[in-house]
């Protein structure tokens, strides 16, 4: 960033105002932003937050019912609100691009990637058909991805999350524009493609001298790539400066919440639970995944889990680190006999899991239980939250009365009102919702609780919570947990030992002081390299009470 | 692309096979043929003889090679009624249904698919409100006495179109608009949702962030992926009509094969029988084929896996 920068964009006092009936009469309200030629500029805040809706007034992409009701939005010396549409669509994929969050939704599944990158230039320039080739191949270099000829006939069905990115980024890039808003772009993405795409929009930045506007809500991504920071809460700003004085000297009190929220890599370590009795044990777990063939194609075999071994103690939680596609998932459904295993023992409080049949099994099953990470999809939407707690020892026999004495007591001890016992799923946040799912989880009085990503979905700050909520639960009900996550800085925070895994095998396993700090296998150590803003020390705060 | 037609016409013939077996047994399951064809009052030595003639007394798997094998050279055998081989007698019917049907698809289509695309760009405008009142009005009007309202405003009060027969395009016009009108409303609905979802999809989103004409976002990005499952309801639609245009048939006194269904089936002239089941279900099968293959080529994510 020089001193001389141009100013490209310039938000002023906007206003966006929510239909009416809402929690909050303003989506955003009286917001200021500038943005100047090569500088990325990341817009942070928790869901809710007005970010989002920012990005998208600026791009001109808002749903009918949110309408601009106040300031300006300067660009190229004209006010976009003002334009006529046709004008802004001029605008748009010309002068200013967008890439948004899920690359595997983005792109239309019905047309090869280069016919969608062309389109642009279709649109905006008169090229001939060989220039547009051309132009297209140059991008598809430019944005890495391996045999542009290839992939440039390439459906995007056929292509990886990371290369969809890609994808989309040289289709923003097409027409080199003034600006470029990324929406949450790595947020979908595996840690190692989040990594190489955030080093690719530095790279692009210094190329075009374009200004970024980068909207997320990652920390470690802001200070990965920002050089200024605007913090949204409730669709008002309550801070901004350079991405030195917000991460390291932030004056605001919700930016110090923000930051203390962020997971930090030290965590549990040191706790003694070595005496403590084995409460699961895996042995040499196995299962392959074939697809038949038939008359035309040849089956497929897949090995999602290889050998894996494992103990766990009473009282310890484990992480299972990996990249999707690692495997994690398949262990897990596994060793609940979801899926049965090829092979290999399970053994859960000395009970010989895998060799159960299945009256039996489904007697032990309430001995472990499962939180997923959705919290909105896996709530039976038309059941109230007491049912939906009570129905799991119902089924095991438990009188109804007791049942629900036992979740009003539930639902206290994961801090909600056992007052909501009448109400639906719908009626609460996303945190709230997790909590109900804990709740529902523990009422069945389980040994073992496995968390299967349960806080992906969360807010940083929500997040937070419920990691203290799970660690509290453990200890207090002398719970097993086993925690599934793509998170590093989360799986340092919560978890005694580690086991990574890829391609099915368990790479790593050991301490987290040992893994994280003095990991042994390569994959690890990219991984960790890969983590967003490894460099920055996250600065502690005397007063850092939760929200 | 063409392993992936390969493909499907394997599995069509594979289905046309299972057909021409419950085709060929359908008929000897009804009852006893050979009784069948001695007609009343018969005796039993006269309905022997009439087993040996027909060789009815052989096995059921010789039978049916024989059987289908004929067939393959387009021989489906002699009516009963008419003394004439059933394929002539098909080659004549056939071609009128055909036209019936799909001039009744091109009508249910080319207003089903606007309409629904229109609904979809504008939900609750009054040009939805429209498409919902035709939709239902054709859900809920049965089609003969939609038939009937039309030959008498169209035919005999205002006399712009032959009430009856099938010697002119114009005789074919009220018929495909009383079929095509019943398939209307499911495709039109079909359509409407699918543009709706697609609408709101993210791709659609990029399209606009691209800063493409309405136009371009409309017809080439929304209405492919809109219209995939509309293809394969539009091929049952046409199958259904080509079996189910007996009513029409009879109404506007069509000479097709809904009609010939109709009096082979009072005259119990079971080979004529057999032979539409048998030509109808080829149909089907076809046009599902068809649709598939349409498909594949709409949606790279079906052809290529």
């Amino acid at each position: 960033m020089t001193d001389v920068a141009e100013t490209i964009l310039s938000i002023e006092g906007l206003s966006i105002a929510l239909p009416v009936g809402g929690d909050r009469s303003f989506a955003v309200e009286d917001i200021d932003i500038k943005i100047n030629s090569g500088e990325i500029l990341c817009i942070v805040g928790e869901s809710g937050s007005g970010k989002s809706v920012t990005s998208f007034a600026t791009m001109g992409l808002l749903p009918k019912i949110l309408n601009p009701s106040a300031g300006r939005i300067m660009f190229e010396g004209r006010d976009l609100l003002t334009l006529p549409e046709k004008a802004r669509k001029e605008l748009r994929g010309d002068r200013m691009a967008m890439i948004f969050q899920e690359p595997m939704s983005a792109l239309n599944p019905c047309y090869t990637v280069g016919n969608q990158i062309e389109e642009v230039f279709k649109k905006h320039r008169r090229m001939s058909a060989s220039q547009r080739r051309s132009q297209l191949l140059r991008l598809l270099e430019e944005v890495k991805l391996p045999d542009p000829e290839r992939i440039r006939s390439a459906y995007p069905h056929q292509l990886s999350g990371g290369q969809r990115q890609r994808i989309m980024i040289a289709m923003a890039l097409a027409l080199d524009p003034k600006l470029l808003i990324a929406d949450e772009p790595t947020t979908a993405l595996d840690v190692t493609t989040q990594a190489q795409i955030l080093n690719l929009i530095k790279q692009l930045k210094s190329a075009h001298s374009a200004g970024i506007m980068f909207v997320t809500h990652d920390f470690g991504v802001v200070a990965e790539i920002a050089d200024r920071v605007v913090v949204m809460q409730h669709g008002r700003i309550v801070e901004q400066g350079s991405a030195d004085e917000i991460l390291n000297r932030p004056q605001h009190p919700y930016t110090k919440v923000l930051i203390a929220a962020v997971p930090r890599k030290s965590g549990q370590a040191g706790r003694s639970i070595e005496d403590n009795p084995v409460a699961l044990l895996a042995n040499n777990v196995t299962k392959t995944f074939h697809t038949p063939g038939n008359l035309f194609t040849k089956g497929r075999t897949v090995h999602a889990v290889k050998e894996a071994s494992f103990t766990v103690r009473r009282g310890e939680t484990l992480g299972i680190v990996g990249e999707s596609g690692s495997g994690k998932t398949t262990l897990v459904r596994c060793l609940i006999r979801l899926i049965d295993p090829d092979s290999g023992e399970i053994e859960i409080n000395g009970i010989d899991f895998a060799g159960l049949n299945r009256d039996t099994l489904r007697e032990h099953r309430k001995d472990i239980q499962i939180v997923f990470q959705d919290p909105y999809g896996s709530l039976n939407p038309r059941r109230t939250v007491g049912d939906l707690i009570i129905e799991g020892p119902v089924n095991f026999g438990v009188p109804r009365a007791e049942a629900l004495q036992r979740a009003r007591e539930l639902l206290k001890i994961v801090r909600l009102d056992p007052d909501c016992m009448d109400r639906y799923p719908a009626q609460f946040s996303g945190g709230q919702r997790q909590r109900i799912c804990i709740a529902r989880a523990l009422a069945v009085e389980p040994k073992v609780l496995i968390a299967d990503e349960a806080v992906s979905a969360l807010d940083v700050s929500v997040q937070k919570e419920v990691l203290a909520l799970i660690n509290e639960i453990r200890d207090s009900f002398g719970l097993t947990v086993l925690f599934i996550t793509h998170d590093l800085r989360v799986a340092a925070q919560i978890c005694d030992n580690i086991i990574v895994m890829k391609d099915g095998e368990i790479v790593e396993r050991g301490d987290v002081n040992k893994v994280f700090g003095a990991p042994e296998h390569d994959y690890t150590k990219s991984l960790l390299d890969a983590e967003p803003g490894k460099d920055w020390v996250i600065p502690e705060f005397e007063d850092n009470t939760s929200v | 692309m063409l392993m992936f037609a390969i493909k499907r016409l394997g599995l069509a013939l594979l289905v046309t096979f299972t057909v021409s077996i419950i085709s060929f047994s359908l008929v000897r399951m009804t009852g006893d043929v050979a009784t069948a064809i001695a007609g009343e009052g018969a005796t039993e030595a006269d309905i022997e003889i009439v087993r040996q003639q027909y060789g009815l007394d052989r096995p059921l798997s010789v039978q049916y090679i024989e059987w289908s094998g004929k067939i393959l050279h387009g021989d489906l055998g002699q009516s009963l009624f008419f003394q004439r081989p059933v394929s002539e007698i098909l080659a004549e019917k056939l071609p009128v249904t055909l036209t019936l049907g799909l001039l009744a698809l091109g009508f249910a289509v080319s207003l089903a698919i606007p309409l629904g695309v229109l609904a979809a760009v504008k939900p609750n405008s009054l040009i939805d409100r429209i498409s919902l009142i035709i939709a239902v009005l054709g859900q809920a009007m049965p089609t003969f006495w939609f038939a009937l309202v039309m030959m008498v405003v169209f035919g005999v009060i205002l006399r712009w179109l032959p009430v009856s027969g099938s010697d002119t395009l114009a005789h074919f016009v009220m018929p495909a608009i009383a079929l095509g009108y019943y398939a209307t409303p499911a495709i039109m609905r079909l359509t409407r949702a699918g543009m709706l979802d697609v609408l709101s999809s993210d791709y659609i989103r990029t399209a606009r962030a691209k800063g493409l004409d309405t136009h371009v976002i409309l017809f080439k990005h929304a209405l492919r992926n809109a219209v995939i499952p509309v293809v394969s309801l539009a091929a049952v639609q046409l199958g259904f009509m080509l079996g189910g245009s007996i009513i029409v048939e009879s109404i506007f006194s069509i000479q097709g094969v809904g009609h010939l269904a109709l009096i082979s089936i009072e005259r119990a002239d079971f080979p004529v029988i057999q032979g539409i089941v048998l030509v109808l279900a080829v149909f089907y099968i076809f046009l599902t084929l068809l649709a598939d293959i349409l498909n594949g080529w709409l949606d790279p994510r079906i052809r290529i896996s």
